[in-house]
């Protein structure tokens, strides 16, 4: 069985179909980039994933559970962790006790009354291994919002780590970052992939070319294609849709 | 210097438990005992809006509505086991069926806690689930204030209408307007005050306090952090509104009377104008501002009474202008620069606008973080 299964989803948002009869899988552990042009509806799905918006029509299955039933926080609890576009973490607190908030919903059990006690040992433990892994171990009594945007992005991803996902959804985690940045942003991933499924939406070609995965490419709601990059990169209807306006100038330019 | 903070905050409670009494004549230590009880309800407000960053102009509702709950209690131990005066007034023969477990002081002040408590959380838990957050809550909070005074004004018989309950003479059989009693009062109040402040500070800054931070600053990742944002805004709403129940029924006995207007918006401005003014975010500012704030509208009205509305509309003005960490907050600032070049460390005691300066105090709307496809 899938971790993720998303079937026959159709939503429109004001008359316009956002994702038209669209349907997706993704196995355990697995590594997958969702590409595609703007409106394609990557966003979309994401949303629908994480349960955050509700489509009109379809079945969403997360580890066998049906995620139209559940709501976000509790399909957190069942081990699915999102980061946002913009970087979604609490700029007035420490990065220590941001990623004290992303452990702390771990510790219910007893309810909420785990809030007044301290941190478990496991959770600490984490925390420490996201410090490393996000290399932001000097800057644990840094207020997060006087982090750089890169830190920043690193911070959302270790707060994904601590909560220890079995799937995590990245919305453009290089959005915004220098090559630097970005190449530590694969690193970083690279690092974990063997931990959790990863769904990463991306616009950045040169990024997804550090990883040897899959690629799902989305148009207008539907699957286009799906494979390995460099085959995707060569299908006809994608370098049509999405890679072709650039290549095709230029092959035209070559000819 | 957190022990140094400990023992401060205890001599200041003995000063005020047993010299204020001794120092201050019986007509100053009463006008600071309602002080003391507006204080209480500045700690939830502060709790609500300084860490969960949700703004109710409305807590008036709460506190007006603890005010009337042991109201009732002082009138029917002041009727002798007759039918309230205005009851009979209003053609009532009979003691309203709700009105009957109130003739017990105990039910009387658990309620005026415990039913604020549960009507902010029910309503704290509705609203938010409708996602009524930030602005928008703030103008429901403000139209409640508004119904619950249209609602008590018309419902005479049983709340004695414009004039409010009145005319209370005994408190647990002792004759209410004996300076003893007021004393007693007063102390009372004094460490009600110390004991709930101490617990505010304590869940402030536990695992909690920052999580209430999380929630003002994001409430998305809170959300997406595995926790139910509405289960916690029910909760602070809740929380809140008990402060401002126990404040009113307080505040009852040391006044002497409760009117519609302890329900109103006027209240519930002033209210945040005490919070804002002490220092968002810190709890002790709730607690300095509602002090500070209130001893300056009785001496100001003393001597200048068309002013004062003036005044406090202009202090909100400046407080937001120039100082938006409050007295407090600006204090505490002032102190970790000044100390900084010494130590280069900050204060152990955190708030959470320390340096940047606090967006304007209309609750912050949530800003939608992700752009949608």
């Amino acid at each position: 069985m899938s971790l993720l299964e998303v079937n026959n989803v159709s939503i429109s948002f004001d008359g316009v179909r956002v994702l038209d009869d669209l349907s997706f899988a993704l196995e355990p552990g697995e590594l997958r980039f969702l590409i595609g042009p703007n409106g394609a509806g990557k966003t979309t799905l994401i949303d629908v994933v994480s349960g955050k918006t509700r489509p009109h029509a379809g079945r969403v299955t997360f580890d066998g559970a049906d995620v139209l039933r559940l709501e976000p926080h509790q399909l957190v609890r069942r081990g699915m962790a999102r980061k946002f576009q913009t970087p979604a973490i609490f700029p007035s607190l420490t990065v220590r006790e941001n990623l004290e908030v992303a452990g702390g919903a771990d510790q219910r059990q007893g309810g909420s009354w785990g809030l007044m006690r301290a941190l478990h040992a496991d959770i600490q433990d984490r925390i420490a291994d996201a410090l490393q892994l996000t290399r932001l171990n000097a800057d644990v009594q840094t207020r997060a919002g006087l982090l750089s945007h890169g830190q920043q992005q690193w911070l959302e991803i270790g707060m994904l780590l601590v909560q220890r996902p079995r799937l995590m959804l990245l919305d453009e985690p290089v959005a915004g970052l220098t090559r630097a940045e970005r190449d530590r942003t694969s690193q970083l991933l690279k690092g974990v992939q063997d931990r959790c499924a990863i769904l990463i939406v991306e616009h950045d070609m040169a990024f997804v070319r550090q990883f040897d995965a899959r690629v799902t490419v989305l148009h207008q709601g539907r699957v286009l294609v799906e494979g390995p990059l460099a085959m995707v990169q060569k299908d006809e209807r994608v370098i049509e849709v999405y890679l072709g306006r650039l290549d095709k100038a230029e092959a035209q330019a070559a000819a | 210097m957190r022990r140094a903070g400990v023992v401060a905050g205890g001599l200041v409670v003995l000063v005020f438990v047993f010299v204020l009494p001794v120092v201050l004549d019986p007509f100053r230590l009463n006008l600071l005992g309602k002080y003391l009880c507006f204080a209480l309800v500045a700690l939830g407000l502060d709790l609500l809006w300084g860490y969960a960053g949700q703004l109710s102009l409305g807590q008036s509702v709460f506190f007006g509505l603890g005010a009337y709950l042991f109201g009732m209690y002082l009138k029917l131990e002041s009727s002798g086991g007759k039918l309230p005066d205005f009851m009979s007034w209003s053609g009532l023969t009979q003691l309203p069926a709700f009105w009957q477990p109130f003739s017990s002081p105990v039910v009387a002040l658990v309620g005026a806690i415990l039913i604020p408590g549960v009507l902010g959380t029910a309503l704290g838990y509705l609203l938010s689930r409708s996602g009524i957050v930030g602005v928008y809550f703030a103008i429901v909070t403000q139209a409640l204030a508004f119904i619950a005074t249209t609602l008590f004004i018309g419902q005479q018989p049983f709340t004695g209408g414009t004039n409010g309950l009145t005319n209370f003479s005994t408190i647990f059989g002792l004759p209410l307007r004996d300076a003893e009693v007021q004393v007693r009062m007063f102390q009372v109040t004094a460490m009600v005050l110390a004991v709930c402040l101490a617990f505010t500070l304590w869940l402030a800054r536990s695992r909690f306090g920052r999580l209430l931070v999380a929630l003002r600053d994001d409430e998305q990742r809170v959300r997406f952090s595995g926790y139910n944002p509405t289960l916690l805004r029910a909760l602070v709403f809740g929380l809140s509104a008990a402060l401002a129940g126990l404040g009113g029924a307080l505040f009852v006995p040391q006044v002497g009377i409760v009117n519609p207007d302890s329900l109103g918006i006027i209240l519930g401005i002033q209210m945040v104008i005490w919070v804002a003014v002490g220092g968002r975010g810190t709890l002790i500012g709730a607690v300095v501002g509602a002090i500070v704030v209130n001893a300056a509208q009785t001496a100001v009205s003393e001597s200048l009474p068309d002013l004062w509305q003036y005044g406090i509309g202009a202090l909100f003005v400046a407080t937001v202008l120039l100082f938006p960490q409050g007295l407090v907050g600006g204090s505490l600032s002032l102190w970790e620069r000044l100390n900084q070049g010494v130590r280069g460390a900050s204060l152990p005691g955190r708030h959470p606008h320390p340096r940047s300066a606090p967006p304007l105090p209309e609750g912050e709307a949530v800003p939608s973080k992700e752009v949608a496809v």
